[in-house]
């Protein structure tokens, strides 16, 4: 069975499919789940039409769903797969609440942690160069950035409390966050102008190193 | 001289301050102010000295002039190195433009002793002062103290630095009146424990703000004024290895007994690096780097391991750590007795001796063997150093061939060396 989220990163969606799957008590082994637009397994069956399915009062523990939120943000296509699979175990197999070495749990911890240094990175490593933005007072400040994984979204609040009084965009290759007003819009329309003028990254970071030579690690 | 040169000058002339961390200190942000910057535990790291440190902060001197002689110092009085000065403005100017570029974390700001201590302490607060309250900058402030200057100039610093630091400068007190002759080991300690008061009084004041009830008409919203905080991120200190002959044991007592009497988060350690045209007075060479690598070892198993000062290294067996094995490790091949340790059943104190085994790996053993019985391939998934743990631990499945392991570890150190060219 084909569960299809509706992006990358669709966590509530998730959560509302795997109740629903968990109430009709469908093994994880016989779901593939597919989250974006082309990763599709060409073999899956299409979901059977969704009935309204009850509130089954499933109970996990709070570390979990905190796991849940960053394994979501996960390049790997099988991360929903995963866990659905750790959702089902937890619920079928008390003694796993309690057990740090579970080769699942450590997998997706494994993964919570490859986010996490991505997200980290990104704090990190971004740089911004000031550039004059038309008729605008105070200059823009721009910065871009190659996450490995979905992190962009996440990480735009750090960057928001940070610097909430500047005018600042994050550009990257799939989406844009900016800070010039209270909230964060995706903007690709925007990210692939500026990709078809050549930015490269590297002039980001060497305007910024003039004290101390910055390097990435 | 412009900016850049002398950015360049003093941004180089406090490369010897080891303290680059920016953690601890109130968590903040700008959402509610007019200006920059926040605190929440990570940021931007990466930048590297040409040494190879990993530096957060705008590092600079404010002046690298010196009246004090210190043979250690590289800006000593009688050095010749070429001098700058910077102004209050141009050092707000700096840390400001760099933040908004996200280069830096905040800003470490040290000064040569010009005119008289208090004077000096004066500028390094004022330009703190400007930052916070002209600038609304919440980024992290780290301010070195001068243990001569006011201490009242001490008190305004800490209301708006995140971390003070003085430096002890040498583990001894002989070797402070030999290499240092201006400075004073009694008024260095007297600022410290102040220091310690200080930042003692303002967190006792916020657990009982935090505590007292909130009392309010209904309706209306409970403001109420936090109290000032007083340098949150605690105060460090730095030490200099190998520019007299202190051994080993005794730094490590000097860093107990300072971090004992004046609470301090860290004590760092700096390898004596030979300075351009230094007194006769010194050392030529360095001491080797892993020496200074062996002390933070040492110095994190004093305080996260439960070992104390002299059981790590005792003046009984020459004082020196080894410079082949780690501590910890040292330690255990020292006591075979207390070896091997069974995972399934020992008290944290014990597995936290294992080598190998930091303290984390430890709690998850912990929770681990709560719901079964630990096997080696549990540390496998652990990613701890197995070469390193076998030999020390008994497991359901395994058991270390008796003696020979870790005496063969022992004798095998494999040391990188690199080769000579000459």
């Amino acid at each position: 069975m084909l569960v299809r989220l509706a992006h990358e990163t669709d966590l509530a969606g998730f959560r509302r499919e795997a109740r629903a799957l968990l109430a009709r008590r469908v093994p994880p082994d016989r779901v593939s789940w597919s989250a974006g637009p082309c990763n599709d397994d060409l073999f899956a069956d299409e979901a059977a039409p969704e009935a309204e399915v009850p509130e089954s009062g499933v109970t996990v523990p709070t570390g979990f769903l905190e796991l849940c939120h960053t394994v979501a943000l996960h390049s790997e296509p099988q991360r929903f797969a995963l866990l659905y699979r750790l959702l089902w175990r937890l619920v079928h197999e008390p003694a796993l609440r309690h057990d740090p070495l579970d080769a699942d749990m450590m997998q997706a911890r494994q993964m919570a942690q490859a986010v996490q240094r991505d997200m980290h990175k990104m704090h990190a490593f971004v740089r911004f160069r000031q550039v004059p933005d038309g008729a605008a007072t105070d200059p823009l400040h721009v910065a871009w950035f190659e996450p490995d994984h979905h992190i962009v979204e996440a990480n735009a609040p750090w960057f928001r409390r940070r610097f909430a009084n500047m005018r600042w965009a994050i550009l990257t290759p799939r989406a844009a966050s900016n800070g010039t007003g209270a909230s964060c819009t995706s903007a690709p329309a925007r990210v692939a102008r500026m990709r078809r003028r050549p930015m490269p990254a590297r002039r980001c970071g060497s305007r910024t190193t003039r004290a101390s030579s910055t390097r990435r690690g | 001289v412009d900016l850049q040169a002398k950015l360049a000058i003093l941004a180089d002339a406090a490369k010897y301050d080891a303290s680059c961390a920016s953690s601890g200190g109130v968590r903040r942000d700008s959402t509610q102010g007019r200006g920059l910057g926040s605190n929440e535990g990570t940021g931007i790291c990466h930048s590297y000295a040409p040494d190879g440190r990993c530096i957060s902060l705008l590092k600079i001197l404010l002046t690298n002039y010196c009246r004090y002689d210190c043979l250690y110092c590289v800006n000593r009085a009688s050095s010749n190195v070429p001098r700058a000065r910077f102004g209050i403005d141009e050092v707000v100017r700096l840390t400001l433009d760099f933040y908004r570029r996200n280069c830096i974390e905040g800003l470490f700001l040290s000064s040569g002793i010009i005119r008289s201590p208090d004077y000096t302490m004066e500028q390094v607060v004022e330009v703190a002062r400007r930052l916070r309250e002209e600038h609304d900058f919440r980024g992290y402030i780290h301010l070195k103290t001068i243990p001569d200057a006011a201490p009242e100039l001490l008190q305004r610093a800490g209301r708006y630095a995140d971390r003070l630091s003085i430096n002890i400068e040498l583990p001894t007190e002989q070797g402070l009146a030999q290499l240092a002759p201006e400075k004073d080991v009694a008024a260095i300690r007297r600022s410290m424990a102040r220091l310690r008061v200080h930042i003692d009084d303002a967190k006792e004041e916020a657990a009982q703000a935090q505590a007292r009830p909130v009392v309010s008409l209904p309706q209306a919203r409970p403001a109420r004024a936090r109290p000032a905080s007083f340098a949150a991120a605690g105060q460090s200190t730095q030490m200099i290895v190998g520019a007299d002959a202190t051994d080993d044991a005794t730094i490590l007592s000097t860093s107990a007994q300072l971090y004992g009497a004046y609470r301090l988060k860290r004590v760092y350690y700096s390898a004596f690096s030979p300075i351009p045209d230094a007194s006769a007075a010194l050392p030529l060479k360095a001491p080797p780097l892993v020496r200074e690598h062996r002390l933070y070892q040492a110095d994190w198993l004093m305080r996260f391991y439960g070992f104390a000062a002299d059981e790590i290294a005792s003046p009984h067996a020459g004082g020196m750590l080894r410079l082949e094995v780690d501590p910890k490790l040292a330690w255990a091949l020292a006591h075979p007795e207390r070896f091997p340790v069974d995972l399934n059943r020992a008290p944290r104190e014990l597995l936290l001796r294992v080598p190998g085994l930091g303290v984390k790996a430890v709690d998850r053993l912990l929770l681990a063997r709560r719901v079964r019985r630990l096997r080696s391939d549990d540390l496998q998934r652990l990613h701890v150093p197995l070469r390193k743990v076998l030999p020390f631990v008994v497991l359901p499945d395994h058991r270390p061939a008796r003696s020979s392991e870790p005496l063969r570890l022992a004798a095998s150190p494999r040391v990188a060396q690199q080769a000579a060219l000459f």
